[in-house]
């Protein structure tokens, strides 16, 4: 009966731990993906659309989720530095030229978190930290 | 009593001639407001007496070359609505909302001849005729119904300026390198300015694809 109660005493421990670390998670993910909104739509919206949907073929969406998972490390570069080099998204090639944004890394990890949940994603959390990291291997 | 009945019928005349004024009244359609200078000037009626008439700001003749390289003018634009503004290629702030909304409102009327676009580029070092074709492709809207359209700067300028009342200027201060004024400009059979209309505003949009009908109907009296 002793070795039960403990037993579940330290798995109820665990889940709560668990279950907090989630949450905590949750919140800060809440946090970023709002104010990643607004950042998106101060920089990123009129040439990417509301609804993340681009622009004919001048500008390309950025609903595919492929795309998306695929370049995860590679959105912190993109933002921080524009790119002018061909990118295929949903099977169509667009020969554009997006504008660097001169953005603090935690705006660049808000806008990240937004784009990779918004527009049918749904990527989960992604932290300053993660862009620093990424940002050392642009090319 | 005397009175009323002596004159009834004169009464429920006047009622009815009231009423139907009032019901006519009502119906009266919108009409849109004429914009810009206007001057007088006296004309001579047809019976020998004189009379004025109000001269109103018109778009004067212009000659530009379009996205297929060939020259166009107002003749173009003849006996039809058209919608004008101002913008650049290589834009990054407002010209992709100004044209996500324009490209929106020609899908809208896309099977009516009788309304076209007109686009020209303040950008006279980079936006050649080339360069405007593959922009109205990758916008989509390539045809004959949207006109894209390389100038001069003086020419361009001044006529944005003067004419269309639209603010342009070079900025080097401005990443772009240019600055404008995002309006959609409506443009009657008469060359005369009806309505602009920010076009970076979802509402005035909005307003504009509600005045086109407004204008076309005006020009079928
Ligand atoms: C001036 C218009 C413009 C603005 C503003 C802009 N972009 Fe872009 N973006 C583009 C173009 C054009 C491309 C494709 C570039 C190419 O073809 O190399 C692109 C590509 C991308 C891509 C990779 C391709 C895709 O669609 O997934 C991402 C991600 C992206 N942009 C995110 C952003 C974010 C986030 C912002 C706001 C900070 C932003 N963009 C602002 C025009 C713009």
């Amino acid at each position: 009966m002793r070795k039960f109660t403990l037993i579940s005493l330290v798995s109820l421990t665990l889940i709560s731990m668990f279950y907090s670390c989630q949450t905590a998670e949750n919140v800060q993910q809440d946090a970023y993906y709002v104010n990643g909104r607004d950042l998106y739509l101060k920089h990123c919206q009129n040439c990417h659309g509301a609804k993340g949907e681009g622009l004919g073929t001048l500008t390309p969406p950025l609903t595919d989720s492929i795309f998306m998972k695929a370049n995860k490390e590679k959105l912190a570069c993109i933002i921080k530095n524009g790119i002018s080099t061909p990118v295929t998204v949903h099977g169509q090639v667009y020969e554009g030229k997006m504008p660097e944004f001169n953005l603090a890394n935690i705006d660049v990890a808000q806008l990240v978190v937004y784009i990779t949940n918004a527009f049918g994603h749904k990527q989960g959390m992604y932290t300053t930290q993660q862009i620093e990291n990424d940002l050392k291997n642009c090319k | 009593m005397n009175f009323i009945m002596r004159h009834q019928s004169t009464l429920t005349c006047a009622i009815l001639l009231a009423a139907t004024l009032f019901a006519s009244s009502c119906k009266e359609e919108r009409k849109l407001p004429i914009y810009g200078l206007r001057d007088t000037k006296t004309v001579k009626n047809s019976d020998g007496t004189q009379g004025v008439d109000t001269v109103y700001q018109t778009i004067p003749a212009f000659k530009f070359l379009n996205q297929d390289s060939v020259y166009i003018t107002n003749d173009h634009f003849k006996g039809k609505v058209y919608i004008a503004d101002f913008f650049f290629t290589s834009c990054t702030s407002i010209c992709p909302i100004m044209h996500r909304n324009l490209k929106m409102i020609s899908e809208k009327f896309k099977d009516n001849p009788d309304v076209m676009f007109l686009s020209h580029t303040i950008d006279f070092k980079y936006d050649t005729p080339s360069v405007l074709k593959k922009y109205a492709e990758k916008l989509g809207v390539d045809g004959p119904k949207w006109q894209f359209v390389y100038g001069p700067r003086d020419s361009v300028y001044t006529l944005a300026e003067k004419s269309y009342l639209v603010a342009v200027n070079v900025d080097s201060t401005n990443r772009d390198g240019y600055v404008h004024q995002g309006f959609l400009v409506l443009i009657d059979k008469d060359r005369r300015i009806r309505g602009a209309y920010d076009g970076t505003n979802p509402e005035q949009v909005a307003q504009l694809e509600k005045d086109i009908p407004v204008l076309l109907a005006e020009d079928k009296k």
